[in-house]
């Protein structure tokens, strides 16, 4: 069967769920291979990848990797596609993903697709476009297919692989050094999963206020991600980073809390791919209605304590 | 300094997009607008221009109409503009995007290109790096803070955990994410609309930027798409009035679903 390489996404060694995602997706396209890229590899790491179904791992983890912006990764995956010549190569679409993804594109001559939620038969891309207004199908015509996938678009399941290591050997480029990493400044000390990966995410809007803790309090009860809307982070009450929409993060969790949110369609651009979303409201009129599953027009400040209680009296 | 940002225009967000059913292309006869992050691309030109003194061009690809996103941008304060236009790049994808750009970028000359970090019509956020890798200088992505000093130039990059300090020497590509208040980007002033009437707009076509038409347009695209469909409705979901027990039927509701 056609080899499919998978590029690992983790941080410090510990591996993201979304690679698990695309070694089950890689799985019915062909035979999986893990790409490793970077310190942190362990026995530990071998057997995750193993048990969702790599059946080789190709092992690159110089510390340069890491230490120098994307274009060491590019490069790695550059050198496989030329030597093993894969049937295709999937990324996780997260803004660093995509920017491995592109730049290996121009390396291997290949065509590109992003933010992809499915691949089919014939290396067919599903991409929800225009904030999920659109879906449109569509199919690299020259090159290795490089495609990029969503997180949480494919349901992780466990397959064994033979998990055959092979080391790989990068000799850098200078101009895959140009830019250095000169230090990582961790400003999050939260154990909340991260915003695009969450499988739950709970976003507030202005309607919370200045004090987040009661959003906090929701997705901590919930092992979700803590989400806002730009009317938030433009006022200073949370970071950037957080800021789901579409000039913030997209993200597409199996549950959507928007308590306070008014849902405009730049909001939405970000959340409406979400597979169900709840709404949390007083003004029944809001947009956000027009895709809620579920919701409660009221005062968030009175309705998400008692949520947060019955969650917890339900634990 | 040499400072060239990279501004797209795009449809407006707020009326409906479309993707045209004869080439599966975009429909970019609706209301276009200056792609946001591209204005925060133009601030922080004029902020680099404003400590370190140079020039700050505009660069954009696209149809005619995408002039207006240009004067926006030289009402804000750039200097002059780069229009490159030319029929045979309708239909292009990232890959004949980055090449276009990059061809018209070595005839421009620029110790740093500004780019927003995403646009909002096809938002693949890849242009930076692919700019980067084409031109073969450093990439200094997703930047919440610039800073130059002589040569060196350094960012923070925006990541889920806070930021990385990243650095390199000129010349490079940047791309930049959104800020709050006091980074947002600078409104035209009257004087700035007057002033931008009479800034320069070059238009090229492809072959002023030695760009090969066999590498651009739907013609030579690196991936096509097949087929589109509008995203099925949303079924109808439940609503209930809060009268003190929002709450309760919040988490029947999750548990129906076994989110709890
Ligand atoms: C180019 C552009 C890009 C943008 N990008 C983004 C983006 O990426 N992400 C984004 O989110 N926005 C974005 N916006 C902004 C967007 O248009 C909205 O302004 C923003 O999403 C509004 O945030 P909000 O819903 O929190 O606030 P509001 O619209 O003010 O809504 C607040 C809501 O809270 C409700 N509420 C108030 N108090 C309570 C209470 N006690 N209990 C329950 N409900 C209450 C109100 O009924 C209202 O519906 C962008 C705008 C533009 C022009
Ligand atoms: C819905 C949709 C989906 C698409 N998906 C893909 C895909 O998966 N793969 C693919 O190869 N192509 C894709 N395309 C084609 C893609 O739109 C174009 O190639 C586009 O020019 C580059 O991508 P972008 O707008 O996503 O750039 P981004 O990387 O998102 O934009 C970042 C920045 O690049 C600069 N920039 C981008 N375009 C221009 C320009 N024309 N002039 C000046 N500066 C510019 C701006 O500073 C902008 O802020 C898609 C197009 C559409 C409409």
């Amino acid at each position: 069967m056609a080899e499919i390489l998978v590029l690992v996404e983790q941080v410090d060694g510990e591996i993201k769920k979304v690679t698990l995602e695309l070694l089950t997706l890689a799985r019915s396209l062909g035979e999986p291979s893990a790409v490793w890229a970077g310190p942190g590899y362990t026995d530990t790491a071998k057997a995750r990848l193993s048990e969702y179904g790599a059946e080789k791992i190709y092992v690159a983890d110089s510390a340069d990797i890491a230490d120098y912006l994307v274009a060491p990764k590019a490069e790695l995956l550059a050198s496989l596609v030329g030597s093993r010549s894969p049937a295709a190569v999937l990324i996780a679409s997260t803004t660093e993903g995509k920017e491995v993804a592109g730049r290996l594109a121009i390396k291997t001559d290949s065509g590109v697709i992003t933010d992809a939620v499915g691949v089919a038969e014939g290396f067919v891309a599903e991409q929800p476009v225009f904030g999920g207004g659109v879906i449109v199908h569509s199919k690299v015509s020259r090159g290795t297919p490089i495609i990029a996938l969503r997180p949480n678009s494919t349901q992780p399941v466990a397959a064994a692989g033979a998990g055959a290591e092979e080391k790989v050997d990068v000799a850098l480029s200078d101009a895959a050094r140009g830019a250095r990493v000169v230090e990582r400044v961790k400003e999050k000390t939260s154990s909340r999963p991260e915003l695009t990966e969450a499988a739950i995410v709970v976003s507030g809007g202005r309607g919370v206020g200045a004090d987040f803790s009661i959003i906090e309090q929701l997705a901590d009860s919930l092992g979700a991600a803590v989400g806002a809307s730009r009317a938030v982070t433009d006022s200073g009450w949370y970071p950037h980073e957080f800021q789901v929409g579409q000039t913030g993060k997209t993200v597409a969790p199996q549950l959507y809390i928007a308590a306070g949110i008014s849902g405009a369609i730049q909001h939405r651009a970000g959340m409406q791919t979400a597979k169900t979303i709840v709404v949390i409201n007083k003004d029944a009129q809001a947009p956000i209605w027009e895709i809620a599953d579920f919701g409660v027009v009221g005062d968030l400040h009175k309705v998400l304590p008692q949520l947060i209680d019955e969650i917890t009296k339900r634990k | 300094m040499n400072i060239v940002v990279c501004v797209k225009q795009v449809p407006d967000t707020a009326t409906e997009r479309k993707l045209r059913s004869d080439d599966n292309t975009i429909d970019r006869s609706a209301n276009g607008v200056i792609n946001e992050l591209c204005e925060y691309a133009v601030e922080d030109a004029l902020k680099l221009k404003e400590a370190h003194g140079g020039e700050v061009t505009v660069l954009t690809m696209g149809p005619d109409q995408a002039t207006d996103a240009i004067r926006k941008a030289l009402a804000m304060g750039a200097d002059k503009a780069v229009h490159l236009s030319d029929e045979a790049l309708h239909g292009s994808d990232a890959l004949s995007t980055s090449y276009a750009l990059s061809q018209a970028l070595k005839k421009i000359g620029f110790d740093v290109v500004i780019l927003g970090s995403e646009s909002t019509d096809a938002r693949t956020g890849m242009l930076a790096a692919m700019l980067a890798e084409r031109l073969g200088v450093p990439q200094l992505t997703l930047a919440s803070k610039i800073e130059v000093s002589g040569s060196e130039i350094s960012i923070h990059r925006q990541t889920d955990y806070g930021y990385d300090k990243v650095e390199a020497t000129l010349p490079a590509v940047v791309s930049v994410v959104e800020k709050p208040d006091p980074f947002k980007p600078r409104y035209p002033s009257f004087k700035g609309i007057m002033a931008a009437k009479k800034k320069p707009i070059e238009k090229i076509g492809i072959s002023d930027a030695e760009i090969d038409p066999a590498q651009i347009g739907l013609s030579a695209a690196w991936s096509v798409v097949a087929d589109f469909t509008p995203a099925p409705p949303r079924g109808k979901g439940v609503v209930v009035n809060d009268e003190g027990d929002g709450g309760t039927k919040a988490a029947e509701f999750l548990v129906s679903k076994k989110f709890i």
